[in-house]
């Protein structure tokens, strides 16, 4: 069962086709890569599925159900979470007060009673206990290193409970041991049944962690399967080498 | 917690029982417009101080108050007395409705064009003051009838307390909003908005509230100054000075803090009257107002309070204080 | 008269329409400055209103002192203003570091206040006027009246414009300063000072609110009070034409003034003004960036 389905997606700026008729599915329950050479749409795609472009043309399946055209916060609340490229947290919140932004239904009550803050808050705790970055809880978001901001960026995405999970570069700028500890959260949050889809440039980690790869080139899905399967597609190779 | 309750009891005792203690009419004067601008500090930081967009235009809701209630006490012959203070409410209900219409137009935009934009809403708001005149008596100014009866001594006193009662209701809105997820939404909108559109933040919709709870305050503000002054013109409610004093006294005392305004207003409302006492003729007291605020901004840019707690703070790590 | 009325409207209309073509120059060159200096630093600058009264407060006195002819005082009072603009950058936004957008636009309404004071102490708060021979002359075309002012002002204003244009497209400080409009951080990264650079964009953006200044104060009594009026109509028009969009402010200075212009002889002149506001609500609804502005998410 495909949870998230992607239609003949396209996207264009001006002269430039980011995106062109791309078309992929993700399995549900998995840990899902999306590789490609730069330049090939793969962060044009993220945006899209989540609300942040408007596309061209195509369709955006999440439970069967299209969530093309919805706004970044509509898609949030259907249970869709996403990470940025260059790990993004509130750097004036404490890094707690950043773990109760997150919004999943945005109901009159929700928004102004103070009792549920309590059953929120040691939520956050836990959260934040999980990615073992309790101890920084009182700190402003911007006195934190990369490395803990990537880790709250992640438990603060995870505090709605989202279905699928969309990372964009979970590798990216983070020192060896800080990514063994990330990808095995990515597997246990996965083994508690949350599917993810993310983008990466750091093959090893892609290869190791992945169930499925779906190779982009040129805005166009060109290849997918398992991950030793698409290493040894000879397209793959003439897209990574060729360009 | 408990200290600064201790703290606020001696202040909440002065403010309510100041026209007993100094019953004198110029005193109780400056402390009508002293809580005036506390109120309207408080009210303009709910949007500008926690979401981050600045509205210079919030004069346009000062006035359309102030004509609401005027036009409401001439046409609907009330007597005047206390009876005007219950209509205030209503001219809340108004505000709220054209605050609703002119921000969902200006939050279409982005913080840069939203700040022009209010301000272009401010001059329009000008314009329909001046130019309907059959309404609004146009440069000729509107007048309220006011309380004949209520002796030299005593006429602030109510006034005051009007004052006094939309200021602590500004504070405590100000500070449920704090404490709660959708204060926590505005803070979030205003470090980085994509992001938290990316986490579900519904940032249309709080922007919104925000702006609508903070005219609804201003608006209802107007009204009972309406009634202070009783007489009206259009470019002295709908006036830009009064929209940059509040959004200055905020800044002064620091954005999204919640005594933050009341300190801003607190310490430049009496000077500000001084001087304009003093050199109120001549030019030359909107250049004292341009250097304060240049000095505050340059100097001061995060304000009295959040700066007052930095130097606390140190203080304390210095001393091995945790 | 009645067949002829629809005639003789017409040639109002007509006549507004020049008249605002002429007008709108003068404010385009005012608005030029005013989104330039947005481009570069990403700042408002509401003095920018005041800039313009003092611009012709400038020329007001040089007249009353030495009889100089107003245009020709500009040759005095545009490098004067463009040196006040390089020193107001400096002292005043340049210390600015965080909140930069919020803080500038109060930082120059300050200064907007403190010029008003200082030239409401100076010149009182009495309406004038910059005189000049030809300022109530007027040539014939095609049975219109076309005051020799407005054509001069015109003429300056594209002239002006004109030598922006050049020196934004044809010399490397035009080329370092479009850099640093389109990316500050690039710009900087390939070697542009960008701190020199906005210090003098902002004194051309002053400079040019000197030469709007003379001609809004020959065609118009002024006050130091006068620059509410004007910097809501200056704001209005970059909102329209998109903020930073030189093009943008250009054309939408000439939309915005011819009608307003026709509107005032077609409905009333007072109505002419709410005008004015009118398209610019109606433009945010249907096209929030304005004519020729970018939709800009920050990062994505």
């Amino acid at each position: 069962m495909s949870l998230l389905e992607i239609a003949e997606l396209s996207k264009r700026f001006g002269g430039v086709v980011a995106v062109d008729g791309c078309s992929l599915a993700v399995a549900d329950r998995s840990i899902t890569g999306l590789i490609g050479p730069n330049g090939s749409g793969k962060t044009t795609v993220f945006n899209l599925v989540t609300g942040f472009l408007p596309r061209d043309r195509g369709e955006v399946r999440f439970k069967s159900r299209s969530i093309a055209g919805l706004g970044p916060d509509r898609i949030y609340g259907l249970g869709i979470g996403r990470t940025f490229q260059l790990a993004r947290i509130f750097p004036r919140l404490t890094a707690l007060e950043n773990m109760l932004v997150p919004v999943r239904r945005a109901g009159l009550r929700a928004m102004l009673s103070h009792g549920q803050w309590r059953h929120e808050r040691e939520r956050a705790m836990e959260m934040l206990e999980f990615v073992e970055i309790a101890h920084v809880a009182g700190t402003v978001g911007g006195a934190l290193s990369y490395g803990q901001r990537k880790l709250l960026e992640l438990a603060a995405v995870m505090m709605a409970a989202p279905e699928l999970v969309l990372l964009d570069e979970p590798a990216g700028g983070v020192n060896p041991a800080l990514l063994e500890k990330i990808a095995e959260q990515i597997r246990k949050l996965n083994q508690q049944g949350v599917t993810f889809l993310l983008v990466e440039h750091n093959m090893p980690f892609v290869m190791n962690l992945c169930d499925e790869v779906v190779v982009l080139h040129q805005g166009k899905a060109i290849a997918n399967g398992k991950p030793k399967e698409v290493r040894e597609n000879p397209a793959v190779l003439d897209a990574y080498l060729g360009t | 917690m408990k200290r600064k309750a201790l703290l606020l009891l001696p202040v909440a005792a002065l403010a309510v029982l100041l026209p007993l203690v100094a019953p004198d009419p110029s005193t109780t004067n400056i402390a009508v417009f002293t809580m005036m601008y506390v109120g309207l500090a408080t009210a303009w930081n709910i949007m500008g101080g926690y979401t981050g967009y600045i509205s210079l235009g919030h004069a346009a809701f000062f006035g359309f108050g102030a004509y609401a209630l005027g036009l409401i006490m001439v046409h609907l012959n009330i007597t005047p007395g206390y009876g005007p203070f219950f209509l205030v409410p209503v001219v809340g209900l108004l505000t709220a409705v054209l605050a609703v219409g002119i921000g969902w137009i200006a939050l279409r935009t982005r913080a840069a064009t939203f700040v022009i934009v209010t301000i272009a809403f401010m001059f329009m708001m000008q314009l329909l003051a001046e130019n309907l005149v059959k309404v609004t008596g146009g440069g000729g100014g509107l007048g309220l009838p006011y309380p004949h009866d209520w002796g030299g001594d005593f006429f602030n006193t109510p006034y005051y307390y009007a004052m006094l009662v939309l200021a602590v209701l500004g504070l405590l809105t100000s500070w449920w909003i704090r404490r709660s997820k959708f204060g926590l939404g505005l803070l979030a909108i205003r470090d980085d908005e994509d992001k938290a559109l990316a986490v579900g933040v519904p940032t249309r919709t709080f922007k919104l509230t925000a702006y609508v709870i903070s005219a609804v305050l201003v608006g209802m503000i107007g009204a009972v100054y309406a009634y202070y002054v009783t007489y009206i013109y259009p470019q002295f409610v709908v006036d830009p000075l009064i929209g940059i004093s509040m959004v200055l006294m905020a800044f002064l005392g620091g954005l999204g803090t919640l005594s933050g305004p009341v300190i801003g207003a607190l310490l430049l409302e009496p000077s500000q009257l001084e001087f304009a006492y003093r050199f109120g003729a001549s030019r030359l007291y909107l250049v004292f107002y341009s250097a304060i605020f240049l000095i505050v901004i340059l100097l001061l840019p995060r304000g009295i309070v959040p700066s007052v707690r930095d130097l606390i703070g140190r203080r304390r790590t210095a001393k091995g204080v945790t | 008269m009645g067949a002829f009325a629809p005639w003789f409207k017409m040639t109002l209309v007509l006549e507004a329409a020049v008249l605002g073509i002429l007008t709108g120059g003068v404010y385009a060159l005012m608005a030029s400055g005013l989104t330039l200096i947005f481009g570069v630093m990403r700042i408002i600058n509401v003095g920018q209103g005041a800039l313009v009264i003092l611009g012709a407060y400038l020329s007001f006195a040089l007249f009353r002192s030495w009889h100089l002819d107003p245009l020709l005082s500009l040759v005095i009072t545009m490098p004067l203003m463009f040196g006040i603009g390089v020193l107001l950058q400096i002292v005043f936004i340049r210390p600015l570091k965080t909140d930069r957008e919020a803080l500038s636009v109060l930082v120059t309404y300050a200064l907007a206040l403190g010029i008003e004071g200082v030239l409401g102490y100076v010149f009182t708060s009495n309406l004038v006027q910059l005189r000049a021979w030809y300022e109530t002359a007027s040539f014939a075309v095609f049975g219109f009246h076309i005051t020799y002012v407005y054509v001069f002002g015109f003429l300056l204003c594209l002239a002006i414009l004109g030598a922006l244009f050049l020196v934004l497209y044809r010399t490397s400080f035009g080329g370092a300063l479009r850099a640093t409009m389109l990316n500050r951080t690039a710009a900087q990264l390939v070697g542009v000072d960008v701190d020199r650079v906005s210090a003098i964009a902002f004194g051309i953006g002053v400079a040019t609110a000197a030469a709007g200044g003379v001609i809004f104060g020959i065609t118009n009594a002024f006050n130091p009070g006068s620059h509410y009026d004007l910097i809501s109509r200056l704001l209005t028009i970059i909102v329209l034409g998109g903020l930073g969009s030189l093009r943008g402010a250009i054309i939408a200075a000439l939309v915005m003034l011819v009608t307003e212009d026709i509107t005032a002889v077609v409905i009333s002149p007072v109505w002419a003004t709410f005008v004015f506001f009118v398209i610019l609500i109606v433009v945010l609804i249907f096209r929030p960036q304005g004519l020729f502005g970018v939709r800009v998410r920050e990062r994505i």
